[in-house]
């Protein structure tokens, strides 16, 4: 038993609407027309295409398989053929398509032979290497891949297993039916999890919201050889945030600049343990998950589907969009996003589906300016001063911006919930937060390209004095005086000219502080001026990569 | 459907600043109660110049009217002025002070949010140092006027500045405790005798103590429904208390106890209502505990040795000058960063 919680400054407490979609059972639903396979489903490297478009595949085949650490792998959730490999529509916050496998089912369903194993008398490091075929990713919604974190026992130093069952965002549900319904496959994940990485202890966090949930996993935690142990935490947004979870349960904050793993923690979903248990027990990879459908539909519930099956699907599954449906979030109210349509595939990292509505979300009141009343401040979890950040996001401000910590943010939506002006804060942040890593990019491109052009110069020094000695050697055999008088004309007109095109291009340009250089510096300061002109121009593309990054990570 | 959180609480600027308004309710009543119905015509003629100006700066300023006419910002501003002014004081005094609280130092400042002083304040001292006359001419609490005013008289004299026939201003005026104590002082009178005096009551000044009660009570009010946090009015009279205590302890002959201090002037209004504006005033925890005792503080100097009765509106002045480098000094620890 946990003897004592801690708390986290902060969190806010939305209206939960679970009830709606805990009325009955989770219920599996079978294929249902052509899939969509994007190859995004993950934080990290897109995987690499093994299929072409006309081969015949089984359930469970890999069809992408992981590229460079941190990556995951893309299987076929039923048996079928490629039909196509190209851009569609995907359910990601950028809402621009991206490659994506279409497999159009043979209505078999066949499973790739599977090879259930007692992974109790496996090697750990083979186990670990063989994640990178499993495709399991952080199911909560983060998608990260799991590989990464289940690194084998000993050197881990991971001291704490956390299972993560807070699930603290209003309407989704699909941990807590799961822990409902399947406690005992969470439990042999978490067992697999304990063996590969050798915790001290382990720890199932719950929100006290759950008490059904709580009972099931009390009760497969008591039959496991394992000492599990679970702890009820107070329902309170965000405390299902990995770090702010951690510090529920343990008092530990893990250090900004650090991942829970360097101080001996390591958080997983509940889902993830599911899919844990089904790889390594059953032989099964990830080709299905569990999905939340509520909002605006006609019987809001649970649903195992394929991956690749479109959203709506699950929408005539959940009795069909009521009237005034507006749209689809993906997600939860505070930290999900529209869908561009309601075309696109569930993914990995599709927890929930809410269709929108008016009566739901209503659109909200006229943004009135900041009144610095600091509810904002109160309700941040990480104890941030979102008040300040505004302004600086607002003012562009953005060296005090980061050194008011805002890449700290986690953008749960806390401040924005509670603000009384209704300001959209947290877009501010993602804002500013892409104007800082573009700028940041941006110098470095400049710094490079001027390193690059100090060993230009150099060079030509270099080839200029090589010409020099070598004229020299050349002129030594001949008569000096006429000769020379001639260069020196040559030269002097030379540097006529020189300065005449730096006095030209000294109007062209703004006024500058390089009067009282010599006409070298100045032909270096306009070549400098130039690739200046060109980093710049270069930048709009430097600051869309990186906020496709950022939005990745 | 545009960008996450999807969802918001229920809380509006337009409520907030009404709940400040309904918490003044029971010191508004206390007030008429014991200082006679004149403060409602006060009120009245307040939140009526506040609501023009502010329309009249807001379609000047082409902004839109409608929003921020509804936020309630403005009527909280008045009322704050109106009942730190003389409750007869004459209507254009009251006109003049609401003006320039919204006009200057609220809308050409940026309006709501932007000002760094606050408005109501502002008003305040503009014209205590214009009409020093004036708005130090209180009327007696009704216990202790010779005569009474009716309504009718009262709207009279606050418009025509005319009084009934037989009725000298001495019968219904007098020097606030504040005041008094002050003169007193100076002329060597003993502490004892001076509290002695009809202006004093159980505690601190007599009328204005109970007024002070009521101000406290919809000050608990407020924190109870999160609308001010505990901070400021905590340290703000703690402040007030712990200097003029120590002071009193030392010399009591010459220093007025801390709870006359507490409750008499304006230390209650301020100390809930006037410090606690959040747009003027810091926003750190932390911040807000040396904003507010530094107020305390500078209340009881001013009032101790300044040249004005009382001291709660230019100390709140002068600590509003420090807001930003307050919050910049006092920046909580971020989640993850150096925990000690």
């Amino acid at each position: 038993m946990i003897s004592r919680l801690f708390k986290f400054s902060g969190g806010v407490h939305p209206p939960e609407h679970k009830l709606e979609s805990t009325g009955q059972p989770i219920q599996v639903l079978p294929v249902s027309g052509t899939l969509v396979l994007p190859l995004r489903q993950h934080v990290g490297n897109l995987p690499k295409i093994l299929v072409q478009p006309g081969d015949h595949v089984l359930k469970g085949q890999l069809l992408a398989e992981a590229v460079g650490a941190i990556s995951a792998a893309v299987h076929a959730p039923t048996s079928g053929t490629i039909v196509s490999i190209e851009d569609q529509s995907i359910p990601h916050p950028s809402g621009l398509p991206d490659v994506s496998i279409t497999l159009n089912p043979d209505g078999e369903n066949r499973w790739m032979p599977l090879n259930p194993t007692d992974w109790r008398q496996r090697d750990r490091a083979e186990m670990i290497s063989s994640l990178r075929v499993s495709g399991i990713v952080g199911m909560g919604g983060a998608a990260f891949p799991t590989q990464i974190k289940l690194r084998p026992g000993g050197g881990s130093g991971i001291k704490t297993l956390i299972i993560n069952g807070a699930e603290c965002e209003p309407y989704i549900t699909c941990d807590d039916m799961l822990m409902r319904e399947r406690a005992d496959e969470i439990v042999r994940g978490i067992e697999i999890a304990h063996y590969l990485l050798g915790p001290e202890k382990c720890i199932v966090g719950i929100e006290d919201n759950k008490p059904e949930a709580e009972r099931a996993m009390r009760e497969a935690c008591a039959r496991s050889a394992v000492k599990i142990d679970v702890a009820v935490v107070p329902t309170l947004y965000p405390s299902g945030d990995a770090r702010r979870l951690t510090a529920l349960l343990t008092g530990i904050e893990v250090p900004s600049d650090k991942r829970s793993s360097d101080v001996g923690i390591q958080v997983f979903n509940v889902a993830t343990m599911t899919a844990v248990y089904r790889y390594f027990s059953l032989g099964e990879t990830v080709v299905s998950r569990i999905v939340t459908v509520t909002g605006n539909v006609a019987r809001p519930g649970n649903f195992e589907v394929p991956l690749g099956t479109p959203m709506t699907a699950l929408l005539e599954a959940a009795g069909g969009e009521l009237p005034n449906t507006n749209g689809l979030i993906m997600g939860g109210p505070m930290m999900g996003f529209s869908l561009p349509s309601m075309q696109v595939p569930v993914i990995k990292a599709t927890n929930c589906i809410i269709a929108s509505a008016p009566r739901l979300f209503p659109a909200p009141p006229p943004v009135l300016p900041c009144i610095r009343c600091a509810r904002c401040a109160d309700a941040c979890p990480v104890s941030l001063q979102p008040q300040e950040l505004y302004w600086f996001a607002k003012s562009q401000n953005l060296d005090k911006a980061r050194e008011y910590k805002l890449f700290d943010c986690i953008e749960c939506g806390c401040c924005s919930y509670v603000c009384p002006s209704n300001i959209p804060l947290v877009q501010y942040y993602r804002f500013a937060k892409s104007e800082i890593i573009a700028q940041d990019k941006a110098k470095e491109a400049a710094n490079l390209a001027r390193e690059r052009n100090e060993f230009r110069l150099e060079r030509i020094e270099r080839e200029k004095q090589e010409r020099a000695a070598k004229h020299a050697q050349r002129a030594a055999g001949a008569k000096a005086e006429s000769a020379d008088a001639d260069a020196d004309a040559a030269k002097k007109a030379a540097i006529a000219a020189a300065m005449e095109r730096a006095k030209a291009q000294k109007a062209e340009v703004q006024p500058k502080n390089t009067e009282d250089l010599s006409d070298a510096a100045k032909a270096e300061v306009a070549a400098i001026d130039v690739r200046r002109a060109e980093a710049t121009a270069a930048e709009p593309e430097a600051a869309n990569v990186v906020k496709e990054k950022q939005e990745n990570g | 459907m545009s960008a996450p959180p999807y969802i918001t609480g229920n809380t509006t600027v337009s409520a907030l600043m009404f709940k400040v308004l309904l918490a003044l309710v029971p010191g508004i009543v206390a007030y008429a109660w014991l200082f006679g119905s004149g403060i409602l015509i006060t009120l009245a003629l307040a939140s009526v110049t506040a609501l023009a100006s502010e329309a009249l700066m807001l379609r000047l300023r082409r902004r839109p009217i409608m929003p921020f006419l509804s936020d309630n910002s403005a009527l909280v501003t008045a009322w704050l002025l109106a009942l730190a002014l003389p409750p007869l004081a004459p209507w254009w005094l009251v006109v003049v002070g609401t003006m320039f609280a919204i006009v200057v130092a609220k809308q050409l400042y940026g309006g709501l949010g932007y000002n760094p002083f606050n408005p109501a304040m502002i008003g305040y001292a503009v014209l205590l140092i214009s009409f020093p006359v004036i708005m130090t001419q209180w009327p007696a609490p009704l216990e202790l006027a010779q005569a009474r005013l009716s309504f009718a008289d009262q709207l009279a004299y606050i418009f025509g500045r005319v009084l009934p026939a037989g009725v000298q201003l001495d019968a219904i005026s007098t020097a606030t405790p504040l005041d008094y104590l002050k003169t007193q002082l100076k002329l060597d009178h003993a502490m004892t005798d001076i509290v002695s005096a009809p202006v004093f009551g159980a505690f601190g000044a007599k009328g204005s103590e109970i007024v002070a009660g009521a101000y406290l009570l919809g000050g608990l009010y407020l924190i109870q429904q999160r609308i001010i946090t505990w901070h400021i009015p905590v340290a703000l009279l703690g402040g007030l208390a712990a200097i003029s205590g120590l002071f009193y302890v030392i010399d009591p002959q010459h220093h007025a106890s801390p709870m006359f201090h507490l409750l008499g002037g304006a230390a209650m209004l301020g100390a809930f209502f006037i410090a606690t504006d959040p747009v003027s005033g810091p926003t750190t925890p932390r911040g807000k505990l040396i904003f507010a005792a530094s107020i305390g503080v500078l209340t009881w100097v001013i009032r101790s040795y300044g040249g004005y009765p009382d001291g709660v509106a230019f100390a709140v002045l002068l600590m509003n000058l420090c807001v930003p480098l307050i919050d910049a000094y006092t920046q909580p620890r971020v989640f993850g960063h150096g925990k000690s």
